[in-house]
């Protein structure tokens, strides 16, 4: 994959940390099972963490607790649900997988309006995480965020402000770019898109149609 | 007592300045935890118990849940360590690297009841590539140099860290928390993390 937009350090610092929303935490997880370099930076981000806990103020830990702990090492773990078979080379990212499975064909679209169809995953949060689906020629209102929006691009292509974005391209986007991605893959545009807050439409048109979105 | 939100606490930030500690130095707990993957020997099980139990606890209790819940979930993210053992790949990160992940996820899934996004446990095995840690044995001196590099952090620096780590507040949070912008926060976290990468030794650039 080439892979042209990553990961803003400070986005890729707190998922190591454990400090991003569900939605968010997922899309970093996708783009980063994906991109290379991005495992490479949050593997040294994670040496932070790992030093924090070398030196961490030590909390006793009693004996007996030691005991717990051997007595239950033969004991098989609960089975749980087997993952669903999941091939390396998907345009599925593997986090996503266990939410929608290996094809991005068999997704249960909700249709919103002509040329745009949703399918909204389950996350904590007050943003939204979905998967967005948008025809080739269509474009989305312009609009900017409080908080963040990120996208993961996993099949098609859309141009912004920022930069054309191809599959495994991640848009990391802050409160100070207003933007209006069009689709421009001859086939329509599939990318998760996970905000921490409601999108604010900067157009008045877009502000009638944020209801009918549901953003 | 007084009552300030946790970020504002001055001493949370100091707490975390901790000295280093000696007796860290010594042991390869990487080549063990390593070897415990290949040999599933309960002495070196118990060996890695008695080092980093404690230390998963007291990063768990710092996270502000309950001495029982620390205990319970410090049991189970050593549980984890001896069934995901055989994941763990030296060459690409210190034992104290892949049990904090190891540790921070437990603690998540057990605050949010729903598990956090994992970019693929079995890359650590799978992935091919170049090492990124330069030896095992420096490994313990790299964790005292981030601790030392964290305790020279400007304080406004140090406090993001320590409201992404042990808070686990988000970028938003915290701008609302301190009453400045999101960019502030941002750069701060930035700013911190490239300072700690070089101390980390990578020869990294970004």
């Amino acid at each position: 994959m080439n892979i042209k937009h990553h990961l803003d350090e400070a986005t890729l610092f707190s998922y190591v940390a454990g400090a991003l929303g569900q939605g968010t935490a997922l899309v970093v997880a996708c783009h980063v099972s994906q991109c290379e370099y991005c495992r490479d930076r949050a593997r040294q981000l994670e040496a932070i963490g790992g030093a924090l806990l070398e030196n961490n103020s030590l909390s006793p830990v009693s004996d007996n607790a030691l005991l717990q702990v051997l007595e239950r090492l033969d004991v098989r773990p609960q089975a749980t649900a087997a993952a669903p078979a999941h091939a390396a080379d998907s345009e599925v990212p593997g986090p996503l997988a266990s939410y929608i499975g290996d094809s991005l064909d068999e997704v249960a679209w909700k249709r919103l309006v002509a040329g745009v169809w949703v399918y909204d995953l389950p996350a904590q949060g007050k943003g939204l995480t979905r998967l967005l689906r948008v025809a080739p020629g269509k474009a989305a209102l312009p609009h900017s965020h409080r908080g963040s929006e990120l996208t993961q691009l996993l099949r098609g292509s859309f141009i912004d402000e920022v930069g054309r974005f191809c599959p495994g391209d991640v848009a990391d986007l802050d409160d100070r770019i207003t933007h209006q991605p069009l689709v421009d893959s001859e086939h329509d545009c599939i990318c998760l898109i996970a905000t921490e807050f409601p999108l604010r439409y900067t157009t008045l048109l877009g502000k009638l149609a944020q209801p009918l979105f549901g953003f | 007592m007084q009552d300030k939100p946790p970020g504002d606490n001055v001493d949370n930030v100091v707490a975390m300045k901790v000295e280093a500690t000696p007796e860290a130095q010594g042991n390869d707990w990487s080549a063990m935890l390593a070897e415990l993957g290949q040999s599933r020997d309960r002495q070196l099980f118990i060996q890695l118990f008695r080092h980093f139990a404690p230390r998963i606890k007291g990063y768990i209790i710092r996270l502000g849940l309950t001495e029982a819940t620390a205990e319970e979930l410090t049991q189970e993210t050593m549980l984890s360590l001896w069934r995901k053992a055989h994941l763990y790949n030296r060459d690409k990160a210190a034992a104290s690297t892949w049990i904090y992940t190891l540790a921070r996820n437990q603690s998540i899934d057990w605050m949010r009841k729903q598990k956090y996004p994992e970019y693929d446990l079995e890359s650590w095995h799978r992935d091919e590539g170049e090492p990124l840690q330069e030896s095992e044995a420096e490994q313990s001196i790299v964790s005292d140099r981030v601790a030392l590099a964290i305790h020279q952090l400007p304080d406004n620096q140090a406090q993001v860290i320590y409201m992404s780590f042990y808070e686990g507040r988000t970028h938003s949070e915290i701008a609302e928390r301190l009453s400045i912008p999101l960019g502030s926060v941002k750069s701060r976290i930035r700013l911190a993390a490239e300072k700690l990468k070089l101390v980390l030794g990578g020869d990294y650039e970004y």
